[in-house]
């Protein structure tokens, strides 16, 4: 049997009588990097939060190394938090603010310094024990905020869209920081954030989440290549939708063609979705070697590649390439029967 | 902006005549001797401070001193759990608490501590209560206990509201944190709220101690005049005894011990603030 560190078991809250977080199962391994993703209001803070111990559940289980932690006070879970909006403590000194949590532990004295300063100089933070919190740029608390809860070496972190605050290019900066830190010090990461880029480049196992439900878990890759539905489709990046009929295994038809596939176990004449990426379709000057047909109304210079939009009597299909083709100009597309990624129908049962 | 400051001026004015001129003449009074009415008479005289020290009036001094402290402590004591309990309190509980606070601040100063006088005296509401039980009658009227009880249910709000204002402006983020990091609600109490709420308790220490040490009136209707207060001191020699020089040179030292405490508060408070911007301690 695996070993599980977190386990989630049919969690539910609700607020105003709105379920907010609806019936949630959910399985974490011991060191690993989760994140839960979703657009804003979807859940995920509540969820963690219910993890943390600050919210208690409706409904269901939260196991904690195969033990129940509902009843544990949030100071007695071996769980650290980073806060969405840091709450460094307004009266200490970066030191104290990282010392807290083993001053409360009663650790002796030159240990406590031992340990935060070795955590502070692994952040970069080596000079600013001083510091007084109010006076460090927005990049500078959220490391303070790690630090302060790495300090204790918990089993578990919480993340709350630690780096929603940052810019651009520092957010990616400690993207890779974050990533590292986590391989080095062997703690399993719950994540939350919405931002799907992040959540595909830095996640071991990603939770899609809408609406209080969980829409898929998987790696980034399945989550990208194999979307459950097209909510997962959609706001994994984006993609070309198409409604299809699945004829028979690994035979599906839109757009008055038959495309090989490589989906399987669906009912014969089944209406499905199709997610199609825009960098998988190929497009061939000759229209007539193309499964489909269509003509260039739009060409947008992307840096690495061009999004042309390609339209036909049906849709419109958005395309990535490195090649151009001129707006106007008449081309087919061709795509391999592994790209083409074949959905149950949302609301039809088969 | 200019016009904005023309408007200040009959404020100017007037605080010159009602405030500065007085205190003026006070300090004037408190060092001369002669008749008042005739300013061109008065000779130099240090003879009324002198009277200060007499013993009988350090005493007083001294007496106001301690009541004032110990109403500010108990005011303190009591104070701090009420605005903790008002803080924590939901919305629409909150504004009932609030109100009850407040309601009785509108009402004059003598009538609340005439309603006191009705509950503490020999035959009030407290003794009969006392009867109904069973219970030997408590002789706290006339005396001290009296004068101390009216001080602190007099000033008890001016402790609660500052301390309510800053405790219900602490972000719960900090508690939660706290909480996350170990603490358990005695020790995040300890060192975060109570640190954080130091704002607070030194407005409401400087907002009760200030008019406790001044206060008359309240120590002749429940005290029955037996420890008589520097306040009522200082409107005996004004308006009975008429020796305006030992009640001005009174006076002048009450506002100097007024002003050397306000100092050390606020001291306190920017210490506080201070190490809040940790401009210090770099
Ligand atoms: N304390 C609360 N009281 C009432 N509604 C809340 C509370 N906390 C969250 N909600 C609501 O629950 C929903 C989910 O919130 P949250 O878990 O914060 O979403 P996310 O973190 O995914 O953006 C939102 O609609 C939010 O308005
Ligand atoms: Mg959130």
């Amino acid at each position: 049997m695996e070993k599980y560190i977190i386990e989630l078991r049919n969690l539910s809250k609700s607020y105003n009588g709105i379920k907010v977080v609806n019936s949630i199962d959910l399985k974490i391994r011991e060191n690993e990097f989760v994140t839960l993703l979703g657009p804003s209001g979807c859940g995920k803070t509540t969820t963690l939060r219910m993890i943390g111990g600050f919210e208690d559940p409706d409904e269901g289980e939260i196991l904690f190394q195969g033990k129940l932690l509902n009843p544990v006070p949030p100071y007695k879970r071996n769980i650290n938090t980073v806060f969405q909006r840091y709450a460094l403590f307004p009266h200490m000194n970066v030191f104290e603010n990282v010392a807290f949590g083993l001053r409360i532990k009663k650790l002796p004295k030159d240990e406590i310094v031992e340990r935060v300063e070795r955590i502070l100089k692994m952040m970069d933070l080596e000079n600013f024990g001083k510091r007084h919190v109010d006076s460090l740029s927005g990049g500078q608390q959220q490391r303070v905020a790690i630090a302060r809860a790495l300090v204790n070496e918990p089993k578990v972190l919480l993340l709350d869209e630690p780096l929603g605050a940052l810019d651009l290019k520092l957010r990616k900066e400690m993207q890779i920081e974050l990533l590292d830190m986590q391989r080095s010090v062997g703690i399993t990461f719950i994540y939350v954030t919405h931002d799907q880029e992040e959540a595909l480049t830095m996640s071991d196992t990603v939770v899609v989440m809408n609406q209080g439900h969980i829409q898929q878990v998987g790696t980034p890759e399945d989550i990208y290549n194999e979307p459950n539905n097209r909510f997962v489709a959609d706001f994994i990046g984006e993609s070309n939708i198409i409604e299809a009929i699945m004829l028979e295994d690994k035979k599906v038809r839109f757009d008055d063609h038959t495309f090989d596939c490589v989906d399987v176990g669906f009912g014969q004449n089944e209406p499905v979705d199709v997610v199609i990426r825009p960098e998988d379709l190929q497009i061939v000057t000759d229209p007539g070697k193309g499964m489909i047909q269509g003509t260039v109304i739009s060409v947008v210079f992307k840096g690495v590649h061009y999004e042309m939009l390609i339209e036909n009597e049906h849709r419109e299909y958005m395309v990535h390439s490195t090649l151009m083709f001129p707006e106007g100009s008449r081309v087919g597309m061709n795509v391999q029967p592994v790209d083409i990624h074949v959905m149950k129908r949302e609301g039809h049962e088969s | 902006m200019k016009r904005m400051k023309i408007l200040a001026y009959p404020y100017s004015v007037w605080m010159a005549i009602f405030i500065v001129v007085p205190i003026l003449l006070v300090l004037l009074y408190s060092l001369t001797e002669g008749d008042i009415r005739n300013l061109a008479e008065l000779r130099f005289s240090t003879q009324s401070y002198e009277r200060v020290l007499e013993p009988i009036y350090l005493k007083v001094i001294v007496n106001s001193f301690i009541l004032a402290t110990l109403s500010t402590l108990f005011c303190l004591l009591l104070g701090y759990p009420v605005a903790m309990i008002v803080a924590r309190s939901n919305p629409k509980v909150r504004g009932m608490l609030l109100m009850f606070l407040i309601v009785p601040m509108w009402m004059n100063f003598l009538l609340r501590t005439y309603a006191w006088m009705s509950i503490l005296s020999p035959n009030g509401f407290l003794n009969r209560l006392m009867d109904l039980l069973g219970l030997p009658r408590l002789e706290i009227m006339p005396g001290k206990t009296a004068v101390l009880l009216g001080m602190i249910y007099n000033f008890l709000p001016f402790m609660i509201l500052p301390i309510y204002t800053v405790l219900s402006k602490i972000d719960k983020q900090f508690l939660e944190a706290a909480n996350d990091l170990g603490a358990n609600n005695m020790r995040t109490f300890f060192k975060i709220i109570l640190p954080l709420s130091i704002p607070g308790v030194v407005s409401g220490i400087t907002m009760v101690f200030l008019p406790a040490v001044s206060t008359f009136v309240i120590s002749g209707l429940l005290g029955g005049g037996k420890t008589p207060l520097i306040g009522d001191l200082i409107e005996h020699q004004f308006m009975w005894e008429g020796n305006w020089h030992f009640g001005s040179s009174l006076s002048i030292i009450l506002m100097v011990m007024i002003l050397i405490s306000m100092a050390i508060m606020s001291r306190i408070d920017r210490n506080g603030q201070q190490e809040k911007n940790g401009q210090s301690k770099v």
